[in-house]
């Protein structure tokens, strides 16, 4: 199948999500099993990944900065708009694409090869409904805060890696991360992560969905979803740049 | 009662059921029989509306599956109860939420009578104390009593396995064999079995249907499969010394 297939295919998948739920409280149901396992359970490797990183980009400006005619405040500054701009959004869905992407395939691809989601057809149920839209429900509302999340850690890691490290103090960092703050560049990352939660949500439901065979084929889909979901996550990436930067 | 009138369905170009007719009645245990790529999947799978036809229809109790219009089709899926090969039981409920699962769909009834429901269709398939477990941790043999409770649990008019024995023991069988027979009786369900066991052609099936290369070649009842003189239901029945065994001993007896 060539990729206009694939694409026509997934447009397909995504008109018969957006159904109306044929049970609201099965729906809310499988929203919160969603949020717990899609979000909650993101919180950690997200938190840790934040605070070490957002260290490390504070520590390398700190060591790329060696001019003493450039103020120090300037760490927190470029730190700051590293994190909001595309640490957070960016690398922050790229992870998620790998953990929450390959969890999705595998859960749905694993459903579709023991015939579970023929039991749910055979019930008379829109299984793509209720497997994909709590999902995309779920990211796209949780993922904010976990970008926002990692936005506050990350910064809050570049300020502990520099009183621990002792290049730059903690009061010119603060000073830098409060300079020239631009609201809009929150709001460009928060629409960045809407699109980027959305893909993360479809294109491995997509994968998933889809399979034919076996358990090894549910692998080999892991495998291409994740792929496939941060391909179309760094080319998203650009052109929403160029769109609301630009 | 299912009509089956000169079904036809292929994939890709390929003819896999060629212009079966047949029908299946309501309080009996009805089997499709054939070696392996016969069609008898395809077959069970137009049954229950998972393929469309290409040509011919069925119909269930005068509703022609063709006619049907989308709220029908999902009216009459809520009437039929469907036990996979492999169970397909939702990985992610306990056993009772698996049962449970179409009666939440499906009704607006409150959480205690869908639990009195469960609970009574839990104890029909002998399965109680098991509630709060999940797929992962029972037998096969459990998780096709749960397949059957959860199949049966919307009072079904209709009742389709798959293949309701593989993978289980001799012992175990039986068990799931006479639990589907009774249930058929009891709720007087029009039943399709799906299967390869030749224990269950000789002790349930008040009628057998025999597929060869997508064409009905034989059909008849459990009784009458042991007189027949059809070739490739002889073949297929009677390929091992044991079956052929039974059969002349039944034959002799007769």
């Amino acid at each position: 199948m060539n990729y206009v297939e694939h694409i026509g295919k997934y447009f397909v998948m995504l008109k018969q999500v957006f159904t109306k739920p044929q049970r609201a409280r099965v729906f809310r149901e499988a929203l919160f099993r969603e949020i717990d396992e899609l979000g909650l359970k993101s919180l950690g490797i997200i938190a840790f990944i934040s605070f070490f990183i957002g260290g490390v980009i504070a520590l390398q400006t700190a060591l790329n900065l060696e001019s003493p005619f450039i103020p120090k405040s300037l760490i927190g500054f470029a730190a700051k708009r590293s994190i909001i701009l595309e640490f957070a959004p960016t690398f922050c869905s790229i992870i998620l694409a790998g953990k929450v992407g390959s969890y999705i395939t595998s859960s749905i691809g694993t459903m579709r090869v023991t015939e579970q989601i023929d039991a749910l057809e055979v019930m008379g149920i829109n299984s793509l409904n209720y497997l994909v839209l709590p999902k995309i429900i779920a990211t796209v509302f949780f993922y904010p805060f976990l970008v926002v999340l990692g936005m506050f850690l990350g910064i809050f890691g570049g300020w502990v890696a520099g009183v621990l490290s002792g290049l730059f103090s903690g009061i010119d960092f603060i000073t830098g991360v409060q300079m020239d703050f631009d609201p809009f560049l929150l709001t460009y990352a928060i629409i960045k992560t809407l699109v980027f939660a959305f893909l993360i949500a479809t294109v491995p439901s997509y994968h998933g969905y889809y399979v034919k065979g076996g358990s090894l084929e549910v692998g080999k889909a892991s495998t291409q979803s994740v792929v496939w979901t941060i391909v179309v996550i760094v080319i998203a990436n650009y052109f929403l740049t160029q769109m609301l930067l630009t | 009662m299912i009509e089956v009138n000169n079904l036809h369905k292929g994939f890709s170009g390929v003819e896999i059921l060629k212009g079966i007719t047949t029908s299946f009645q309501p309080g009996e245990t009805s089997l499709i029989i054939g070696q392996s790529g016969s069609g008898k999947t395809v077959f069970l799978k137009s049954l229950i509306g998972l393929h469309a036809p290409e040509k011919g229809s069925i119909i269930y109790d005068g509703r022609v599956n063709t006619e049907m219009t989308i709220e029908d089709k999902r009216h009459f899926r809520q009437e039929l109860g469907m036990v996979f090969q492999g169970s397909a039981l939702f990985d992610s409920l306990t056993v009772e939420e698996n049962v449970m699962f179409p009666l939440k769909m499906f009704t607006k009834q409150p959480v205690d009578e869908m639990l009195d429901r469960v609970n009574f269709v839990l104890k029909r398939v002998n399965l109680e104390n098991s509630n709060k477990k999940f797929p992962a941790e029972l037998s096969g043999g459990m998780q096709k009593r749960v397949a059957i409770a959860r199949a049966i649990v919307m009072n079904p008019k209709y009742l389709f396995c798959d293949e309701p024995n593989s993978g289980l023991d001799p012992q175990t069988s039986i068990v799931i064999d006479n639990l589907i027979q009774e249930i058929t009786d009891e709720y007087k369900i029009t039943t399709v079995i799906n299967t390869h066991d030749m224990n269950s052609v000789m002790e349930i099936g008040d009628k057998i249907v025999f597929l060869k290369n997508g064409v009905k070649a034989w059909e008849g009842s459990h009784k009458e499969i042991f007189k027949t003189d059809n070739e490739a239901v002889v073949n297929f029945v009677y390929s091992s010394n044991l079956f052929k065994k039974v059969r002349q001993a039944y034959l002799n007896d007769v």
